[in-house]
């Protein structure tokens, strides 16, 4: 034999020299291991968006593979005997295959369809993260935007997904996406033939949005999201205040082993999630829906939850019509195009509104509590409440026959609603801002309050505070200053109670004498608890 | 390199000393990515405690549950019937049992790592400096200064040749246009190019039946006579012609709707009335376009004790005895009357095309 030994154990060290004289690897390897993230539960919502958008992907391309994009006109033989004969076009054969025929076909198509309501359930969240704790500001508006476009890209990604299979709930969709089309002044005609391909339907909808669905929007999505967590990488993520935590730091842990090990888990309890959700739960069944008739609707047809809104908005709208000489425009434009238009686009420009009210240039990366900016909570109360109005007024008609109020009654009341409602919740949210800030600050002037009662000799009646830092002369606490993280308000914050047990099924404030660990010893004894809540 | 922070506790150590800890080496590689490792601590006190046995043993349960879920998803995947049979069968239970498995497995594995991620490893806080400042002023100088140079060489040389500029000009602005041309050019369609036009037009135009009146019928195009409707009664129609009933036509269904006779007085009266739909009715029984004018659906939902017709997209809501006129919701045009008569053979025509424009309205509508 030949002296051919290979060193096992040196193969790893040689391999990744070879690397390392190659890329030069070794210190931005050393970086990126070491790059420490801060830890929160509300951080991790955007990370259901990422991981949802993945499942997509991985779903998506299974469906592909069976999907036929063509409104040919086919008689259905398959084994849904309730359809069988029907003519309709192969897409909704394809689809109908896809949910009968195929092994785990309908899994996977369920799966998709949940995975993308969650992927802009979890993008809606992570905005609301992200606005209210003013994660947006200097240097970070342009990922702000970013995340705007994304919404609009999951939007049309969603509207061009579920139409392609060509069922009556899709076919209805795209008959209002044509209607709005129409109704875009001059041009508007000449926009809906352009896209259809001539008249409505047309023979060529199904391959454009399909292309549409699989490729543009998709790439135009992957290329954003890449940008988006690029710069939240590059630009370090936000953290709240605190302990040790500071402008120019980032306290938390390095990404390995811990935080990553985390994130893995994570994703397989959001993949596990959607699985769950797509076996039991039925969405889309497109069999009982039928092929799209041009003459067949059904009462309660609803767009995807995230469409919803404007649906609502063009049943709210009143019956303006604007004509202009032999011309006009329909009040359909309102809601459809202006309101689209101007709802994802506005917001965009927030962070620079903002900053520029505020005369603020400065960099941000501490978190802002949601009560220290007031008015910003009032905007975002205002848009939440208007597109919550308008959401439950896209299925107005279900709630009008589920709770038997008139159907007339429904459209007022989201008329009315839709005035009403944002400027009461400015105006609440700012409210409550304000006395949340002002029990802050009377919490960090005065102290915890013990709930202890003491009666005074002369028979007044005052309540015992535990002041949060030292006291004067009086005993009367120095003030302290706000710091922009809780404030302690309950006496087992600040350790004077038996600590909380922490679990789902046990009382929060458990008697003393259960250890928090065998090791540890309980916070405080039972003596100095007895010495704050005597009072004479 | 040299390090901005100064509350770093380490001094910066040999990294060949191989006195060192490998835990030493990794924290000395922090401290050049300025991190301060402040705590690694074990959650657990002393190795091989209580707890920590307690911890290990359901981690490992939860990855057998995943490893159980798995077996389970492919088992249920090969073996259970799938294949979709009407009635109650084993294979409504495909999907769900797919699901469940598969969510238990996943969750199996995303908690057994979130529990090892939580409970098991170290407790850590760490503190990376982050630099705020942009680059140095002179840097920026730099690079702005070189960016303008670039803009010197080209614009300069541009505005000192004239001769260029306009050749740029005219040379590369059809370039762009042409680029540009076959993407957006192959899709514009003219709506306006058919004849008849097809935004005024529907499948009740006698150009689509070689000038004669088109039969109104039903979805399997039989023709209809008056008394296949029965009094209080409607039916969606469809013109008489070739894949008539299909989306070919999307613009012309039609609901033919046969009123008592105090609704048809009525509706009657007020139809002839009017310029465009006087005449339009036969007998009784009258005929609107069933496609909203609102945005297109089909307005499907007729109440027959109060005449109205209500669309289901949008709840826009049409009184039939006066003109198909919005009385609620956001459409606002009537839906447009089809001219109804009878022919020879006893069965229903459209005397004419629609005189209204049917459909979803737009911007250049008479």
């Amino acid at each position: 034999m030949k002296r051919k030994k290979v060193d096992l154990a040196q193969a790893p060290i040689t391999f990744a020299k070879g690397v390392d004289e190659r890329y030069k690897a070794a210190t931005p390897l050393r970086g990126l291991l070491n790059k420490v993230f801060p830890d929160h539960w509300s951080f991790l919502l955007g990370e259901i968006a990422l991981f949802s958008f993945i499942i997509l992907l991985l779903t998506g391309v299974f469906l592909t593979l069976f999907f036929d994009p063509s409104m040919k006109e086919v008689a259905y033989d398959g084994p849904y005997s309730a359809l069988r004969g029907v003519e309709m076009s192969a897409a909704y054969e394809s689809s109908l295959r896809l949910s009968f025929e195929v092994r785990g076909g309908l899994f996977m198509r369920q799966m998709h369809h949940w995975a993308a309501l969650l992927f802009m359930a979890s993008i809606v969240v992570h905005m609301c993260r992200i606005f209210f704790t003013g994660a947006f500001r200097k240097p970070r508006e342009a990922n702000w935007a970013i995340g705007v476009v994304l919404f609009l890209l999951g939007f049309l990604a969603g509207f061009t997904g579920y139409s392609l299979p060509d069922d009556g709930l899709s076919g209805t969709g795209l008959r209002i996406a044509s209607a709005i089309m129409l109704s875009i002044p001059v041009a508007g005609t000449w926009i809906s033939a352009s896209i259809f391909g001539g008249e409505f339907p047309g023979h060529l909808i199904i391959g454009r949005f399909y292309i549409a669905h699989v490729l543009l929007i998709p790439g135009g999505l992957l290329a954003l999201i890449s940008v988006h967590l690029g710069l939240v990488f590059a630009q370090k993520h936000t953290q709240w205040p605190g302990p040790m935590r500071t402008n120019t730091n980032v306290v938390g842990e390095r990404m390995f082993p811990r935080y990553a090990l985390k994130q893995g888990g994570f994703f397989m309890a959001v993949f596990g999630t959607v699985a769950l959700m797509a076996g039991l739960f039925q969405i889309n069944p497109i069999w009982l829906f039928g092929p799209y008739r041009a003459s067949e609707v059904s009462s309660a047809s609803q767009p995807d939850w995230y469409v919803m809104f404007m649906d609502g908005l063009v049943r709210l709208m009143p019956n303006w019509q604007i004509y202009i000489g032999d011309y006009s425009i329909p009040p359909l434009f309102w809601p459809a195009v202006v309101g689209l238009g101007a709802l994802t686009t506005v917001p965009m420009f927030y962070p620079w509104i903002e900053a520029r009210r505020l005369k603020d240039k400065q960099v941000h990366n501490l978190l802002q509590r949601p009560r220290d900016n007031p008015e910003r909570v009032g905007i975002g109360a205002m848009s939440l409440a208007f597109f919550l109005v308008a959401t439950l007024s896209g299925g107005n008609d279900v709630i009008a026959d589920k709770f038997h109020i008139s159907l007339n009654a429904m459209t007022w009341a989201g008329r009315i609603g839709l005035l009403v409602l944002p400027p009461l919740a400015y105006y609440l949210s700012i409210r409550i801002c304000l006395g949340l800030q002002q029990h802050d600050r009377e919490v960090l002037a005065h102290g915890v309050e013990t709930g202890i009662i003491r009666r005074l000799p002369n028979g007044q009646f005052i309540e015992v505070h535990q002041p949060l830092g030292p006291v004067d002369d009086h005993g009367h606490p120095v003030p302290l200053e706000y710091g922009g993280w809780v404030v302690p308000k309950k006496m087992n914050r600040v350790g004077a109670l038996a600590p909380a047990i922490k679990g789902f099924f046990f009382p929060v404030e458990k008697p003393a004498e259960a250890p928090v660990s065998p090791a540890v010893p309980p916070v405080t004894s039972k003596e100095s608890r007895e010495e704050i809540t005597t009072g004479h | 390199m040299t390090t901005m922070h100064d509350e770093s506790s380490t001094e910066p150590v040999d990294v060949s000393d191989p006195r060192l800890s490998r835990f030493e080496i990794v924290k000395e590689g922090a401290r050049r990515d300025e991190i301060e490792i402040v705590t690694y601590e074990s959650q657990f006190h002393g190795t091989d405690s209580k707890a920590e046995k307690r911890v290990v043993r359901n981690i490992a349960l939860l990855f057998l549950i995943a490893g159980v879920g798995g077996f389970a998803f492919l088992g249920f995947y090969i073996w259970w019937p799938w294949r979709f049979e009407l009635g109650e069968t084993m294979s409504d239970y495909y999907t769900p049992l797919l699901g469940i498995s598969l969510a238990v497995s996943l969750f199996g594995v995303g908690f057994g790592i979130l529990a090892w991620a939580k409970k098991l490893l170290p407790h850590e806080v760490s503190i990376q400096q982050r630099h705020n400042d942009p680059s140095p002023s002179d840097e920026q100088l730099i690079t702005g200064q070189t960016i303008l140079f670039v803009g010197d060489e080209l614009g300069q040389g541009v505005q000192r040749r004239p001769l260029l500029k306009g050749a740029i000009a005219i040379g590369m602005a059809p370039i762009g246009l042409a680029a540009a041309a076959p993407l957006i050019g192959g899709l514009i369609e003219n709506p306006h190019k058919d004849d008849p036009p097809i935004m005024f037009s529907t499948g009740f135009n006698k150009a689509n039946n070689g000038g004669n009146v088109v039969r109104l019928t039903r979805d399997d195009g039989s023709p209809i006579r008056p008394e296949d409707v029965s009094t209080g009664g409607q039916m969606t129609v469809f013109p008489g012609i070739p894949g008539g009933a299909t989306n070919e036509w999307a613009d012309s269904p039609t609901l033919l709707i046969h009123l008592r006779p105090d609704d048809a007085a009525l509706t009657r009266e007020n139809a002839d009335a009017d310029r465009r739909n006087n005449g339009s009715m036969w007998g009784d029984y009258v005929a609107y376009s069933k496609i909203c004018t609102h945005a297109g659906c089909p307005a499907s939902l007729y109440e027959q004790q109060t005449n109205r017709l209500l669309c289901p997209c949008h709840q826009s809501q049409f009184m039939i005895t006066r003109n198909a006129q919005p009385i609620f919701g956001p459409a606002t045009r009537r839906l447009p009357m089809l001219p109804l008569g009878v022919d020879e053979e006893g069965y229903f025509v459209a005397k004419s095309d629609y005189k209204d424009t049917v459909g979803p309205d737009f911007w250049e509508r008479p």
